[in-house]
């Protein structure tokens, strides 16, 4: 990436910025007739202006830059439209936050759509309804260019899922780090009542940043599954392409803008309510609860319409001879969790948007007062957020499998157990949703069957485990980066899953629930099942993407520094819950004397941070300065491997037929996959 | 042959030691109430099947790093070995058995923390944002209701908590007593806790309800039947004396309801305006107008809080209040002498 292009772009932030400053400032002063300085307006119009500034001078007028302009002159036209008509009408025409709530939840909806529109991916749907035709598939210029804006080749958007991914990562993890810090002593340091940031208290803010914190990395996880998946599967099913190119990059583009109102929710009062948004607090958040519910419906159609295309693309792409078992393993986890993301990331939309229509249209859905019922919120959250972590591991597991075999030369051990325990896993985890729910009011007797159900999940899960030590066994074990994040991939999400059954037992969730024990149950689960193997995945198939591999040093430093700190981490988390340590608190007691407990445990925050900061640099270092990587770097039979890095636009010059199982490593003279070149090139 | 036996021996070797460690860690914190033994007596199975579990796939996977690791200079791939359904079948259908027979432990195990006591005594519980307000058994004598933000329970004595919420969604916890129950707004739950132990406890709200959610935390006294008699007794005189002047029911209606939560009376920022030296002073709203904090204002904003709402308190809603009118005046009265 040029430098001075990167100076130009951060020029531009800081200009575009201070004079979105001044204009929120001005705006803000017009309806309350004071100066806040550390106000949301001030600070929305920051945001706006920055953002779209910094990819200005980056990547001049096209593509990116283009969407964001059209998506702050689209979020101003339409609160601007409803605030004229709230003033015809005779309604309050301005809020706390220059607009009303209204004018910016309308606004924020024309601003995606706007983006969608500026960065040009309904244009060839557009053409077509005019009966215009457009390249069958567009060649994209060599170059990092055609990351910021849009492609339809899989291996680019796979790249835009991971590295937006990584950015988001990145800003989630900095929230948590800025919480972690307050928490590291008992009473209030620096986020105070006095404190005012965002028109928000220390304990405003603190909870925002929490709650962020927690919506920011879902999302994360989801654009970088869909990353991996959209990177690998096509690839190593023989295909060209995704099944429907132009959807498979609107599901990408559809994102960056839920990822700018994730953003604005924090700027516009936040919202104190975690990531869960359980109303009636939820009703009562400021207007920043709004944006947090829009972000996450357009997140959601990200996530629906791109499962969509990885079934279709693999019911329909796979190469000749490629039979349902003899799919590579992590096409397996890839579908289970498509078949999650496309029939319940519904739920999770419908019941944001109810609470959405609760304030906007007083529609009392889950107002008691106007007969709804709160706890029925809960159900329709969880029937999604519950199988929503099995879209989170199933794919880091799928990795797991998929890798094990390359690094211990040994053959996958019970494919086909495997590849139906990611269905199952799938399919039972549609029926545990209510474990969620044992203190919150439910029936009490019904908690019984889910106690049952939940328990079930282990089953699968476990023979996924055994599977994988039988695979370990007696092998020939190699251990380079991505098979170190592999074995770390499964001690951590061993121990989330051996934490799993305590809480499922009602009586004893009835102590743990709510509580850091949980906590540090989720974190072991989430890192195990992905965090892990999403970073095994980058260093395995990075110089795939590049011709280059990172830096092993660094690579092995990034394992052994981030993994003790994380252990640790989720050991104090649910040493603390277990002796009384509530969740989601900007405070404890002293006397609960947990005080040294917090101290480490934001140290370990801390060295984690770093730990990811060298993996960053390495990332970043390695695309240009990487040690030069065409060929079979890990002697992997699979084959994408099979063929130069980084891979052709259109992958595979020729063909390939399957001719035997994917993973027979140890099988003298056994192949994969033929090339169909290969033959024609004989006589 | 030798591989699987060593490892089958440390297996149990690793599992009795982690057994051993996290029992002698001590990792729940006192136990104060009857609930508290089938709970903590399933916390001990769990740290057996986790200790058991974690052995048995950690064991032979650091076995197998260490042990069929690739020697320098070693090249070639390891054994041949697809698979072995008797395995899958036995690691599959075992684990089964197994949880399902948690289960079924597991369902018992609740209904012992469920049982009731027919003569339970029966405390109203609100959770308010941010504070809990417990109504006691009215005395038979004077049919008066003592009302305190502090929950005062006489030892081995059963209690019916009637818990509901007067804003959003709290939840009642006590470390000590184990057992957590939401209370949810618009309808009842029950929790019943039978207390053990002599103490003083606190109970916390552990469902995220807001700004203060971290500080919504009341003192919890156990003590014998007598103490509490004594204590109940004394609020009842302190109500009744409280009640003859309009500034002293205001007080008692403020503490009952945990106004302080976000309305200081020294003149400390809280989270809403400072009650100190309110009254009669000049207030600045958010939409620029300024208006006399007078009798008629303090009581809009008790009834209805968003309609008038105070510079620099745009992004924290308050519940609305309902009181008598009579109850409204003595507020106001109260906050009158905050001077």
């Amino acid at each position: 990436m040029k430098n001075n292009s990167l100076g130009k772009a951060f020029l531009l932030l800081v200009i575009a910025g201070a004079v979105g400053y001044g204009i929120g400032l001005g705006l803000d002063a017009l309806v309350t007739g004071g100066l806040n300085f550390s106000g949301s307006v001030a600070s929305a119009f920051t945001l706006l202006f920055g953002f779209t500034a910094f990819f200005f001078g980056l990547y001049g007028y096209r593509g990116i830059t283009r969407g964001l302009v059209f998506q702050v002159v689209g979020t101003v036209a339409g609160a601007l439209f409803v605030t004229g008509i709230r003033a015809l009408l005779r309604l309050t025409a301005f809020g706390a936050f220059f607009f009303s709530e209204p004018a910016w939840v309308f606004g924020a909806l024309v601003g995606v759509l706007s983006f969608i529109a500026g960065v040009g991916i309904v244009t060839d749907w557009y053409k077509w309804a005019r009966g215009m035709d457009t390249p069958e598939h567009h060649e994209d210029e060599p170059g990092w260019e055609k990351y910021f804006s849009v492609s339809l080749d899989h291996k680019v958007i796979g790249i835009q899922y991971t590295v937006t991914a990584l950015f988001l990562i990145a800003v989630g993890g900095t929230f948590a780090l800025i919480f972690r810090t307050e928490l590291a002593a008992s009473e209030l340091q620096f986020l105070t009542t006095t404190f005012r940031a965002f028109n928000q208290t220390g304990p405003q803010f603190y909870n925002t940043l929490m709650s962020l914190h927690g919506m920011i990395m879902i999302v994360s996880i989801l654009l970088g599954v869909s990353g991996i998946i959209n990177y690998v599967v096509p690839m190593i099913i023989g295909a060209q392409d995704m099944a429907f190119p132009r959807l498979n990059a609107f599901a990408y583009w559809v994102a960056v803008p839920a990822s700018v109102l994730l953003l604005m929710a924090l700027v516009l009062g936040g919202f104190d309510t975690g990531w869960t948004g359980y109303p009636p607090l939820s009703a009562r958040a400021p207007v920043g609860m709004q944006m947090f519910f829009l972000g996450v419906f357009t997140a959601g159609w990200s996530s629906i319409l791109g499962a969509l295309n990885v079934i279709a693309t693999v019911l329909r792409m796979r190469a000749k001879g490629m039979t349902a078992m003899r799919m590579p393993i992590f096409v397996w986890a890839s579908i289970a969790t498509s078949i999650i993301a496309l029939t319940a990331t519904q739920l999770i939309g419908l019941s944001f948007q109810l609470v959405m229509f609760q304030r906007l249209f007083g529609m009392g859905f889950f107002d008691a007062a106007k007969g709804g019922n709160p706890v029925l919120f809960q159900h329709l959250f969880w029937f999604y957020s519950h199988p929503a972590v099995y879209v989170f591991v199933l794919p880091g597991l799928g990795v797991i499998s998929e890798l094990l075999p390359v690094f211990v030369r040994k053959p996958l051990f019970g494919y086909r157990w495997i590849a139906m325990s990611s269905l199952g896993i799938a399919l039972v985890g549609f029926v545990v949703w209510a474990h969620h729910m044992f203190t919150s009011g439910m029936n009490e007797y019904l908690r019984v069957p889910f106690m049952y159900s939940t328990m079930l999940v282990a089953v699968p899960t476990g023979v996924k485990f055994f599977s994988w030590v039988a695979t370990i066994w007696g092998g020939k074990i190699e251990t380079p980066t991505p098979m170190l994040f592999v074995i770390g991939a499964i001690v951590v999400f061993l121990l989330g899953g051996v934490t799993g059954p305590p809480n499922a037992m009602v009586a004893l969730d009835l102590h743990l629930h709510d509580t850091y024990w949980v906590v540090g149950h989720f974190h072991d689960t989430i890192f195990g099942g992905f965090v892990f193997p999403f970073f095994a995945a980058i260093y395995y198939w990075f110089p795939k993407a590049t011709g280059r591999r990172m830096n092993e040093f660094w690579g092995k430093v990034h394992f052994w520094l981030m993994t003790p700190s994380f252990l640790t981490l989720t050991f104090g988390m649910m040493y603390i819950g277990l002796r009384g340590m509530r969740r989601r608190v900007a405070d404890y007691d002293a006397a609960l004397g947990f005080d040294n407990a917090h101290l480490i445990l934001t140290i370990c925050g801390f060295l984690i941070a770093l730990s990811v900061l060298i993996f960053f640099i390495n990332f970043f270092r390695s695309i240009k300065h990487g040690e030069p990587a065409a060929g079979n770097v890990w002697n992997s039979r699979s084959p994408e491997w099979l063929v130069p890095s980084p891979m052709p636009a259109h992958n595979y010059e020729v063909p390939f037929e399957v001719v035997g199982e994917p993973y027979d490593y140890g099988l003298p003279g056994s192949k994969y996959v033929e090339f169909a070149a290969k033959k024609a090139g004989k006589h | 042959m030798r591989h699987f036996i060593v490892v089958g021996i440390l297996i149990i070797l690793v599992s009795v030691l982690l057994t051993i460690g996290l029992d002698a860690a001590n990792l729940m914190p006192l136990d104060a109430s009857a609930q508290a033994a089938p709970i903590d007596w399933m916390w001990k199975v769990m740290e057996i099947a986790m200790s058991f579990l974690f052995a048995l796939i950690v064991v032979p996977m650091v076995y197998s790093l260490i042990v069929f690791r690739r020697r320098r200079g070693e090249t070639g791939d390891g054994a041949h070995f697809e698979g072995n359904t008797t395995l899958e079948l036995l690691w599959s259908s075992i684990p089964l058995v197994v949880v399902v027979a948690f289960s079924v432990i597991g369902a018992g195990n609740l209904s012992q923390t469920l049982s009731r006591d027919p003569n339970a005594m029966i405390v109203k519980v609100t959770g308010i944002q941010w504070s809990w307000k417990f109504e006691y058994p009215a005395d038979p004598a004077t049919g008066l209701v003592v009302v305190s933000d502090e929950l005062h329970l006489p030892v081995n004595k059963q209690v019916l908590l009637r818990m509901t919420s007067s804003d959003v969604i709290h939840s009642f916890w006590v470390p000590e007593f184990r057992v957590k129950q939401d209370l949810v707004p618009g309808r009842f739950t029950e929790l019943t806790i039978t207390p053990t132990r002599e103490g003083n406890y606190k109970v916390s709200c552990a469902e995220l309800c807001g700004t203060s959610h971290a500080f919504m935390v009341k003192p919890v006294l156990v003590t014998t039947m007598d103490e509490y008699n004594a204590w109940l007794a004394q609020e009842l005189v302190k109500a009744k004396e409280a009640a003859s002047t309009p500034e002293g029911l205001g007080q008692l209606l403020v503490a009952q309801n945990g106004c302080a939560a976000c309305h200081s009376i020294n003149g400390a920022v809280g989270i809403g305006p400072t009650w100190f030296g309110l009254f009669g002073s000049e207030v600045e709203l958010s939409d620029g107008a300024t208006v006399v904090a007078d009798e008629a204002f303090i009581t809009e904003s008790i009834q209805n809080p968003s309609a008038k709402i105070v510079t620099g308190f745009e992004s924290q809603q308050m519940v609305q209040y309902t009181f008598t009118t009579e109850e409204l005046a003595a507020i106001v009265a109260y906050i009158k002498t905050l001077k």
